[in-house]
């Protein structure tokens, strides 16, 4: 959370900034099979988030400590570009990519069924091309679209989502100047079909109250989102399998 | 053949009154199946299985596979089959009386084999053969790669489509199970043929592919003898 200021981000109607309502998502579109050399991929535009996921493998995991007998290893790596954000960043990573690496790793290992490769690793790299709040939601939602399109056995498909405290009330899918300056924020990945929380993390401060009422929102929100992942995935075969017969 | 084409997400429920769920399909709660796949969902006799667009080949017992050798050791070749693990081939697995130490002779790094994988064990080990009707190395010829989910269209029911290709492009096809594909003949049929599996492989899901396939093979080889449709 940034320093506290006096810009209104909610005014009088609950309208925010870009416009949106206190429950609105903004707009997602997602793209599968963007990298030819990939084994699966897709692009997502989260608002302004850009974000470019490429997965490989499975594949035999070196260097060779790092294999585990029984299951595979997901290396999920989040990167951002050093000109996504307004200021410079200093390429490579930070403290911050690195723990974003690793609950991304976390919550895809989860959906995907490691077990069927033991001695494997499934490499994710997640590069943000242009940031603007909750691309580690967004990044999670397009790498497990690349996942599923790289024809990997999962359990379920992974929805992220965020929402968040702002001038003291509740909202889903905080833009950029509320992330900075609002009071909370709840980003959390969650498996569409069933139900379970697979990543969450919480900056700032939510009474339990607020807390239920945020987590309902993003429940109610991932299925929106499942909606536009399971059509970026399947759109083109079946419109492919419409102009030529079948399906 | 009746064939009922759904497209599916991992975790969609698959309908088990059907037939009895079989690949790409796990247990999701007491009595349900789920997908483990993006991909369709495809109904036979008596089972019911999901297979994915696309994946990486997972070796079975006495599947023939083609293989590129990469590695050479002193009584064993590391094989890339196009799976997430290599595999090996002893040289007694082979046809050819050789010595440890001089089996360099036989296979080097980059040749390609047609082989039957042998044994699998728990953490997907694997061990192949050369020991049997038909396998052997492959010589000359191209090689092509389809994603292993594809291969059975490719082939076609008893091996209607590939017999169909090799036929209009006078080429000889070897199509392993992991989805790499060895053509032999003139560059240009080859080409030809290469774009016919190709194509095999984008609209796998769809069906009248048979038909469609022996019509676009008379076109382009009505373009190839220069005469003008």
């Amino acid at each position: 959370m940034g320093t506290a200021s006096d810009i209104k981000l909610i005014d009088e109607k609950g309208i925010r900034l870009d416009g949106r309502s206190l429950s609105e998502l903004r707009p997602i579109k997602i793209e599968t099979d963007v990298l030819e050399r990939a084994d699966g991929s897709a692009y997502i535009e989260w608002g302004g988030n850009k974000i470019m996921v490429a997965v490989y493998g499975p594949r035999e995991a070196y260097p060779k400590h790092t294999q585990d007998i029984d299951k595979a290893v997901i290396k999920a790596r989040y990167n951002m570009a050093a000109f996504s954000v307004d200021e410079r960043k200093r390429p490579g990573p930070d403290r911050r990519s690195v723990e974003i690496s690793k609950v991304i790793s976390e919550a895809l290992q989860c959906a995907i069924m490691v077990e069927q490769f033991p001695r494997a690793q499934i490499d994710v790299y997640i590069e943000v091309l242009q940031a603007d709040a909750g691309t580690r939601i967004a990044g999670l939602t397009a790498a497990s679209v690349a996942v599923a399109a790289a024809g990997i056995p999962m359990r379920d498909l992974v929805v992220g989502c965020t929402a968040g405290k702002v001038d003291g009330k509740i909202v889903l899918d905080l833009g950029k100047e509320e992330d900075n300056f609002g009071q909370a924020d709840l980003p959390m990945g969650i498996l569409a079909k069933s139900g379970k929380i697979v990543l969450m993390q919480m900056d700032g401060d939510l009474t339990t109250e607020e807390f239920d009422e945020a987590t309902a929102m993003i429940y109610d929100a991932a299925k929106r989102i499942n909606d536009i992942q399971r059509e970026a995935l399947a759109g083109k075969y079946r419109a492919l399998a419409m102009e030529r017969g079948g399906e | 053949m009746t064939e009922t084409k759904q497209i599916v997400m991992p975790g969609d429920p698959i309908d088990s009154s059907l037939g009895k769920p079989r690949n790409g399909v796990y247990k999701c709660g007491d009595q349900q199946f789920c997908s483990s796949y993006f991909g369709i969902v495809q109904v036979s006799d008596q089972f019911i299985d999901v297979v994915p667009f696309s994946g990486p080949y997972y070796p079975r017992r006495g599947d023939k596979v083609i293989g590129k050798v990469i590695e050479v050791g002193p009584s064993m070749w590391t094989i890339d089959i196009n799976s997430p693990y290599h595999t090996l081939m002893h040289m007694n697995d082979t046809p050819w009386r050789t010595n440890a130490g001089d089996i360099k002779k036989y296979l080097s790094p980059g040749d390609y084999i047609y082989a039957k994988v042998m044994t699998l064990n728990d953490i997907r080990e694997s061990w192949v053969t050369l020991k049997d009707v038909g396998l052997r190395k492959l010589e000359g010829g191209h090689i092509t790669s389809v994603s292993a989910p594809k291969v059975p269209r490719i082939i076609g029911k008893g091996g209607s489509m590939v017999n169909m290709i090799k036929d209009a492009t006078g080429t000889r096809i070897v199509v392993g199970q992991n989805g790499l594909i060895w053509i032999d003949g003139e560059a240009e049929n080859v080409m030809i043929a290469i774009s016919a599996v190709k194509m095999v492989e984008n609209e796998a899901h769809t069906t009248g592919l048979t038909d469609r396939m022996q019509k676009y093979l008379n076109e382009v080889k009505g373009e190839a003898n220069g005469n003008s449709k």
